[in-house]
């Protein structure tokens, strides 16, 4: 994830100088620092979206950090309802946070979510001489002790790479959730550190984020999250044929003010699908470790819903929110 | 021959025009910002840290432009030690003991190449030891966990609130005030904010930068404007330079060994650089005995905190690279930096971002060497940066504070705070309380927290855990001496006066 990262920092660098005098041009919300995985978002489709001849003028990318989003989303709700021009990075950590009840009171129907275009799978990691060897033992040691196995990644407690194990163990029929371990780390690479060090049994994250590791021989991925294997690592089962029937991608889309007329999102909706389409965002997400994962429209926000109700109804369990 | 080979690798990155022209820059603001009284290499490299992200850098250049302003205020700190008997940073103080008595015997450019010699040895030893030493380290990382970063965060906090006052119940009230600071924001372990008062700004907690910025830049504005910004003036005369041989030779075991001591106190988290300067001058003084003149002015007096000193910060960068924890102030500061580029410094840097390590020590080479062939013929010019009128110096430092503070969030909210945090700072200092360790509170804190709070989740809330290693045993072995020691020696460790003449 990390290697990503700078990358897009230095790109989005070239990218600022060059969007400068572009007064009426569209405008991507990044709600985090130069350099996340939302300004990647925002700097990689609106660079396409001018490459490829859909937008006239670069997309103006604005930094907007706070809150874990929550600034950002409040900007758009309260003073950006109708702008037609403006489009919103997101991510499953959007989602989270909304299901979550993070972005003090604002709830996902107050804009709409335009579509995904590409995801960094979920995956489920143990060190090499760990015994655990795929998800049906580890579900079945959490079942005789659920003390046995205690996870660790990179988001906080209730975050969503908390919330992946707890969906397989859900599908698994294991309903007492609140008893299963988990530690919240500063990061996919702290997480692993702390799975080979012994601290922790199995480690839970991105693709991304264990793609070094897995080179380096330390750590073995037990299940990676996806509908079907992904490219390039297609020794990797999925969770699917594993019997566990849960996708947990960490999708990278965007969503735009409620407010706009079915015109402009369907147009938006239209802008997204041909930069899905494009061999320049092809090449984006091979160089980033992202996984074809292209929703747009209607049917990726039935998704999110789907997405928000599933994270909601953990959470209560959890006690992350009343 | 990996080392070589990697060390290759590190100046092929940091070796082209555009870095050795950054590094050149950042050298000689640094050695400015350190010759400033008061402006330390903390707040040289806080203040300046926007500044790289308003050039749009990219990892590796930003790392030789701070690395070279880190290492160009360790160096420049001395200059108004030795001539107007100020320190120009905390670890430059010890200087100022044998330095200043130097430059009134009319040997201001002695004392003053001695001592650019001097930090060149003990900044260049450090760099070679972290280069053969930290990758071993790195592979010790595998073996801490919450438990063992617990006991470390502990240490730091014993350390250097034990060191950075005379009176531990207010280093300890510093440290308290940061650890409540840290606790803002939401809870890592639950998901739910804490302190927040429903404010969205709050929710991500407070930016150490912004207290940074506060506690130091914003609180020294403070004390310029009550002072009526007075202006500084130099006492001693700067008659001619020439590089005294004689003096070099016959100190230079000094030097090494003040700079393996130095090194040592840098590699401990949280001791940092003033107890690197603090411990080379007293063992070089206790070696020498009552016949050395320490304190009179000799040569020796000026080499040994120097180059204790500069291997410090050599040494503070080992921790702060293999185990993300800090070991002094300013190395803080730059691990702030590494994580705004999205570097997790950690166990696994080494491995996972060779390019940005050996870069780094690349850059840390190339940095000395230009700071030694600066520093020596140009003391002249550095001088005259100390008769810059306050009146021009206080607008410039509250400017840089505000632009730099605003570019970083967008936010006029970090604005009130850092001013918030200003006001905090110059009410600390008036009461004598040390702000490192609320900076450090605000660091470290939070991590602290977590780290026990993992230990818990992971031991059934078993208290025991927290001692289940030996590395765990022997860190809180050394927390508690480190806490408990300067009580008694507290006659000891009494920081020097200031001369009134």
């Amino acid at each position: 994830m990390k290697f990503r990262l700078i990358k897009a920092l230095v790109a989005g660098a070239v990218l600022t100088a060059g969007a400068g005098g572009a007064a009426t041009a569209a405008e991507c919300i990044a709600p985090a620092n130069p350099g996340g995985g939302w300004d990647f978002t925002c700097r990689q489709i609106g660079k396409i979206m001018h490459d490829i001849g859909v937008v006239d003028k670069p997309v103006q990318v604005t930094n907007m950090a706070g809150a874990g989003g929550g600034l950002a989303f409040n900007h758009v709700v309260t003073e950006q309802n109708e702008n037609e021009d403006l489009i919103v990075a997101a991510s499953s950590a959007t989602t989270t946070r909304l299901a979550q009840n993070a972005y003090a009171g604002m709830t996902a129907d107050q804009v709409r979510f335009v579509g995904a275009i590409g995801a960094d799978p979920g995956v489920i990691v143990v060190g090499k001489d760990s015994e655990i060897d795929d998800l049906d033992k580890m579900v079945e040691m959490i079942k005789a002790d659920p003390s046995s196995v205690a996870f660790a990644g990179g988001s906080a407690v209730g975050g969503f790479d908390h919330m992946k194990p707890l969906m397989i163990l859900k599908e698994a029929g294991f309903t007492d959730i609140k008893k299963i371990k988990y530690i919240g780390v500063d990061g996919g690479a702290d997480a692993i550190t702390q799975t080979v060090g012994g601290f922790t049994q199995a480690m839970t994250g991105d693709m991304s984020e264990v793609v070094g590791f897995l080179k380096s021989g330390d750590v073995r991925v037990i299940a990676v999250l996806t509908d079907e294997r992904v490219p390039g690592f297609d020794d990797i089962p999925t969770a699917k044929e594993q019997g566990y029937d849960v996708v947990a991608v960490n999708w990278r889309g965007l969503y735009v003010p409620k407010g706009i007329s079915d015109e402009a999102f369907n147009n938006w909706a239209d802008k997204l699908q041909q930069v899905a389409d494009s061999e320049e965002w092809k090449t984006a997400m091979e160089a980033n470790g992202l996984a074809p994962f292209t929703k747009v429209g209607g049917d990726f926000q039935s998704y999110v819903d789907g997405l928000i109700e599933d994270i909601n109804g953990m959470s209560k369990e959890l006690g992350v929110i009343q | 021959m990996d080392i070589l080979s990697n060390l290759a690798m590190g100046f092929g990155i940091a070796l082209s025009p555009f870095t050795l022209m950054l590094a050149v820059a950042g050298c000689f603001l640094g050695t400015i910002i350190g010759a400033l009284p008061g402006l330390g290499p903390s707040n040289g490299v806080a203040i300046l840290i926007p500044l790289t992200f308003t050039m749009g850098l990219d990892a590796t250049s930003a790392l030789v432009l701070m690395t070279a302003v880190y290492y160009g205020a360790m160096y420049g700190g001395r200059i108004s030690s030795i001539l107007l008997n100020i320190p120009g940073d905390e670890p430059a103080l010890m200087t100022t003991l044998d330095g200043y008595p130097m430059a009134k015997e009319g040997r201001a450019g002695d004392a003053l190449v001695l001592s650019g010699v001097a930090s060149f040895v003990g900044a260049f030893l450090a760099t070679i030891g972290l280069m053969l030493l930290a990758p071993m380290l790195a592979r010790v990382a595998f073996y801490f966990g919450p438990a063992e970063y617990f006991a470390l965060y502990l240490l730091a906090f014993c350390t250097l609130g034990g060191m950075a006052s005379n009176n531990q119940a207010k280093a300890a009230l510093a440290s308290c005030i940061g650890l409540a600071i840290a606790m803002i924001g939401v809870d890592n372990n639950s998901g739910m904010p804490r302190l927040t008062y429903g404010n969205m700004h709050l929710m991500d907690g407070v930016d150490f930068l912004v207290a940074i910025v506060g506690l130091f830049a914003i609180a020294e504005v403070f004390f310029f404007i009550e002072s009526h910004g007075k202006g500084s003036s130099i006492g001693v005369k700067l008659d001619k330079v020439g590089i005294p041989w004689k003096d070099i030779m016959a100190t230079k075991w000094t030097m090494l060994r003040a700079s393996g001591v130095g090194f040592v106190a840098g590699i401990l988290p949280g001791a940092g650089a003033s107890l690197g300067s603090f411990l080379a001058y007293m063992s070089e003084k206790s070696l020498a005995g009552d016949k050395g003149g320490f304190g009179t002015g000799v040569p020796k007096g000026v080499a040994a905190p120097e180059a204790g000193n500069n291997a410090a910060a050599g040494g503070a960068l080992v921790p702060m690279l293999t185990l993300g924890v800090p070991g002094s102030g300013t190395t803080a500061v730059l691990l702030a930096l590494l994580m705004t580029l999205n570097i997790t410094p950690g166990p696994t840097l080494f491995t996972d971002r060779p390019e940005v390590v050996w870069g780094l020590i690349a850059s840390l080479l190339i940095a000395n060497i230009v700071l030694l062939l600066m520093n020596v013929p140009m003391v002249k010019i550095f001088v005259k940066i100390l008769m810059v009128p306050a009146w021009v110096l206080l607008p410039g430092v509250t400017m840089i504070s505000f632009v730099g503070i605003y570019s970083l969030s967008g936010s006029y909210f970090d604005l009130l705070l850092m001013v918030g945090f200003g006001v905090l700072g110059y009410v600390l200092r008036k009461l004598d309380v040390p702000t490192v360790p609320v900076i450090l509170g605000i660091l470290l804190g939070g991590n602290m927290e977590n780290a026990l709070r993992r230990a818990m989740v992971l031991s059934d809330g078993d208290a025991l855990f927290l001692w289940s290693s030996p590395i765990a045993i022997g860190l809180w072995i050394f927390a508690i001496a480190g806490f408990v020691a300067p009580m008694f020696m507290r006659g000891l460790l009494r920081k020097p006066q200031r001369i009134t003449d």
